[in-house]
């Protein structure tokens, strides 16, 4: 028997590589699921006198994008934010990552502004406590503010309709 | 009476001062170490110490604020992981889904000795391949 | 029309290879002289055409046609001559073909090599070489055509990309190849001896020029590597433990067990099953390595799903290789000499323990490196394992093979005592004394201690074989074979190794601190004085760059340039670190961000003996190139005095 040994490891080896390449790239587990909102104190984009918090956010089911006008994904799904914004009710909430204040606001000028609050975190401080790793994330909260869902990369289409909008429809239902 | 109450409140205020503030050196030297212990998440296996990402740079200050803070190495640790998971740990935490990964290097080793430093017997090769 | 006909090269060197495959095995079954014949002029043919391929490549490179897919994303018309080259290999389709010459280029060295093999042994060895060639060029062919046309056409390439333009990483990877593809042979000579049925010392005699010259230029590789990151990167540090690196690290550790144990067998039958494991497993771990690389899944941990084609041709790739020599070692284990006994204290024993350790310590980095994997695989939670964990996993089992490491060189073979140490018994008293004075003085880097004394023990045990053999008398120096120098530059590389390893760890500091220029950071007796800095646009990226003179008590050392570049397009900022290298002390400085008013950050460092871990590393590679010179009839290490 000893002379499968060799074998048997290195089947169990390939068994994990292949396990590993039937992953879906996309699906990045958070650990901040069904988690609080973190909380955060922080200027509003559009206002520096306004101060934005995690209250903004209660009562309502929301949907958290972070973006910046330097991100170029972000191109990409802006117009899908812009449709979501005039066809849904869903609250939809930016957060301003690691920009400059001017630069976001032209980027957002020529753009459309699909948001309605608008967090501005040049110093990835309410990013670091999302756990965000790059531009674009969406994270969907329901009415209490708990974390529920979160979304790596551009949104498409696809996504929206099969994904994002179920969910937030099931949410606002609850 | 008076006197003693000075010495008391200058005791109290020295006690004060150690526990909230400590020293920039002290500060900047915990820094580093937790900046070594963290990943920069955007990096390919660099600590957020050693990475020029800029999200890597937002982490250290947010490191240092909460030093500064007062808050010790293991909370500042512990903040961060609560935001990225066990990812964001350079050096995996001992717990259920990381036994093997401990252990097996240290088995792996003593059995090898075990073996070898055993009273002679004929040997079987085949039974060490990895 | 230079791309089809490359295109087309490879098509036949596809044809010639499967020729190769069959025919000098069928050849072998069947006694047929002429058809085990055939298998050498195909390797010959099969190399040339693989060269030509390449060539055309180049040629497209070179001549900046971006009409070609690979060109146009990879080259750029305004790159410098030698950065045209070598944008051939810095992609995935380019490494890939060249990974697949260099089987091509081994299997003819072997085909033309003037060993005395039996003709048998030989074909069987040019078919599995064969075999392999054919799994390499359908998979270029077939997921990753490097010859494949854009149209339209861009005006100009996409891949001017500076960061990628360095002497270091041009030739970093065709070194690394080397290696890695060098292991090939022992693999198919692995698989030919075990139908063969004959895993005996002639065969060991045989593998081993090839284990070598496999060995050295993978040492040679992992060096340049280890040169290059610690000069481009810029925050002094050698060694990651980055997946990309231990993954070359892996048949590096297996290779060294390899030329260890292919030594017992060259005199005594005992390790023949282990002896093939190891070639099977160092060739695999190359495939795994050179592949899971390529294919990014352990770069960013799920980017292998973001190409299933290329991800599963991988895999199938490697279950076939690897998992059709593994079950052939199932089926023919029986074929195999029995283990036998061997005394523990002896030359045998100490190289049975060199191989335990060796596959314990390639076992502990495989798990570092793949368990984020596996882990990932099975529950879906995502971890990282960085430098913490190797450092306390790696550097103990790495402690325990040097302690033994000085010990087994002075043992005789079959049978020795243990008062054959005796003469390291002063070494050992003097270094154990000033451990403990030191760890008494310096409480604080009693590990640096520790790591110092191993060095200086292993050294000191090298020079006693060395001194024992020649019996003290400079004269006969030079009449020692060269395998006995290759042990002797090799255990001595170590020592250097390890001793430039644990002073950097142990002894170097870093001064980071906000400063105006003319003003002065100092460190360690140096004083880094910063000039005005400079701000400017370059080619793709903003640059700040400075002068920084270094003195050292006030006596000028060197003027040291740094830069710190933002390129827009990625929203990446990189370092470029100024540095002054030196036998015993490098220092360096790196920019930061700042302004004139403010100050700007300043990194200086000090890094004692890290230039002695590249010496003794190369040293090694060496030592490994003279031992190929030396060849069956000469005076065998075993007749050693002791």
């Amino acid at each position: 028997m000893k002379r499968f040994i060799p074998l048997i490891i290195f089947a169990l080896i390939g068994l994990a590589f292949a396990i590993g390449l039937t992953r879906d790239p996309r699906k990045l587990d958070t650990v901040l699921i069904e988690t609080p909102f973190p909380q955060f104190s922080l200027q509003s984009l559009e206002d520096p006198q306004v101060l934005l918090t995690e209250a903004n956010l209660k009562n309502q089911v929301s949907l958290v994008n972070v973006f910046g006008s330097w991100c170029i994904a972000c191109n990409v799904e802006h117009p899908i934010l812009m449709d979501i914004a005039q066809n849904e009710t869903v609250n939809l909430v930016g957060i301003n990552w690691r920009d400059k204040r001017d630069k976001g606001q032209d980027w957002l000028e020529r753009q459309g502004n699909p948001y309605g609050d608008i967090i501005f975190d040049p110093e990835s401080i309410l990013a670091i406590k999302l756990g965000v790793v790059g531009a674009p994330e969406t994270f969907v909260t329901d009415k209490s503010g708990t974390i529920r869902y979160k979304h790596i990369g551009p949104i498409s289409r696809e996504d929206w309709t099969q994904t994002l909008k179920p969910l937030i429809l099931q949410l606002e239902t609850d | 009476m008076r006197s003693l109450f000075i010495i008391l409140a200058f005791i109290l205020s020295t006690l004060s001062v150690a526990q909230t503030a400590p020293s920039s050196d002290q500060i900047e030297a915990s820094a580093r170490k937790v900046g070594r212990a963290l990943r920069c998440v955007v990096c390919q296996n660099q600590s957020i110490d050693e990475s020029d990402a800029p999200l890597a740079a937002d982490m250290r200050e947010i490191v240092r604020q909460r030093l500064s803070a007062g808050q010790s190495e293991a909370q500042v640790i512990a903040y961060m992981r609560q935001s990225y998971g066990d990812y964001v740990l350079l050096k995996p935490p001992v717990q259920s889904n990381t036994y093997l990964l401990w252990g097996l290097p240290f088995m792996a080793l003593l059995a090898g000795l075990l073996w070898f430093f055993k009273p002679a017997k004929p040997i079987r090769m085949a039974e060490d391949s990895q | 029309m230079i791309a089809e006909l490359g295109h087309f090269l490879l098509i036949l060197a596809l044809c010639v290879a499967l020729a190769q495959a069959v025919l000098p095995a069928i050849g072998a079954r069947q006694d047929n002289a002429s058809l085990m014949q055939f298998g050498r002029r195909a390797a010959g043919l099969q190399c040339v055409l693989l060269a030509a391929s390449f060539f055309a490549l180049i040629l497209v490179f070179v001549g900046s046609d971006f009409t070609v897919k690979l060109a146009a994303l990879h080259s750029h018309s305004a790159k410098p001559l030698l950065y045209k080259i070598s944008g051939v290999w810095g992609n995935h389709e380019g490494s890939i073909l060249l990974w697949t010459l260099m089987i091509g280029i081994y299997s003819a060295c072997f085909a033309k090599s003037k060993q005395a093999l039996p003709d048998k042994l030989r074909a069987l060895t040019l078919a599995c070489q064969g075999a392999l060639s054919v799994g390499f060029i359908a998979f270029i062919l077939f997921t990753s055509n490097p010859f494949e046309r854009l149209s339209p056409a861009p005006i100009d390439g996409n891949g001017l990309n500076p960061l990628l333009q360095d002497p270091g990483l041009a030739i970093h990877p065709p070194m690394l190849y080397l290696g890695y593809v060098g292991f090939s042979i022992a693999f198919s000579m692995a698989i030919a001896a075990l139908i063969l049925g004959k895993v005996d010392k002639d065969w060991a005699k045989w593998l081993r020029p090839w284990t070598l010259t496999a060995w050295s230029f993978l040492t040679l590789g992992i060096t340049l590597g280890s040169i290059w990151a610690y000069y481009e990167l810029g925050w002094g540090g050698w060694w990651m433990w980055d997946p990309v690196e231990n993954v070359s690290f892996m048949p590096w550790l297996l290779g060294t067990a390899l030329i260890h144990s292919i030594m017992v067998l060259e005199r005594r039958t005992g390790l023949a099953h282990w002896t093939v494991l190891l070639a099977i497993s160092a060739f695999s771990l190359s495939l795994i390595g050179t592949f899971v690389v390529r294919s990014g899944v352990l770069v960013s941990v799920h980017a292998f799903a973001v190409d299933p084609a290329r991800g599963v041709f991988i895999l199938m790739l490697l279950l076939a290789a690897t998992g059709g020599a593994l079950s052939l070692y199932a089926m023919r284990a029986k074929t195999l000499f029995a283990p036998a006994e061997f005394e523990r204290i002896s030359k045998d024993g100490g190289l049975v323990l060199n191989n335990i350790l060796l596959a314990t310590a390639t076992l502990t980095v495989f798990l570092g490196t793949f368990y984020p994997l596996f882990i990932d695989a099975i529950q879906g939670n995502q971890i990282s394992v960085g430098a913490p964990y190797f450092d306390a996993t790696f550097a103990p089992i790495m402690t325990v093979l040097i302690i033994f490491m000085g010990a087994a060189p002075l043992l005789r073979w079959r049978q020795a005592r243990v008062s054959e140490l005796k003469s390291l018994r002063p070494s050992l008293i003097i270094i154990a004394i000033s451990i403990i004075a030191a760890i008494i003085i310096f409480r604080k880097f009693a590990l640096g201690f520790i790591g110092l004394a191993l060095a200086a023990y292993l050294a000191a045990s090298s020079i006693i074989a060395l001194g024992r053999r020649t019996k003290w008398k400079a004269a006969s120096l030079t009449k020692q074979p060269a395998s006995f120098w290759g042990f002797f530059l090799a255990h001595m590389g170590v020592a250097i190794f390890t001793a430039g390893a644990v002073t950097m760890s142990s002894w170097s500091y870093e001064a980071i601190g906000r400063i105006k220029p003319n003003e002065t950071l100092r460190n360690s007796g140096y004083e880094f004085t910063l000039q005005i800095p400079a701000t400017g646009l370059r080619e793709n990226y903003e640059y700040l760059g400075a002068d920084v003179i270094v003195t050292k008590n006030g006596k000028p050392v060197k003027t040291l340039y740094t830069e710190q570049r933002f390129y827009p397009v990625r929203n990446m900022v990189t370092t470029e670190a100024g540095f002054h290298f030196t036998p015993a002390i490098t220092v360096f400085a790196a920019i930061g961000e700042g302004n004139n008013k403010d100050g700007y950050v300043l990194r200086a460092n000090y890094q004692p003996l890290v230039t002695w871990i590249w010496f003794g590393a190369i040293l090694m590679a060496l030592a490994g190139f003279i031992s190929l010179l030396s060849r069956g009839n000469r005076r065998p290490l075993e007749q050693e005095n002791s």
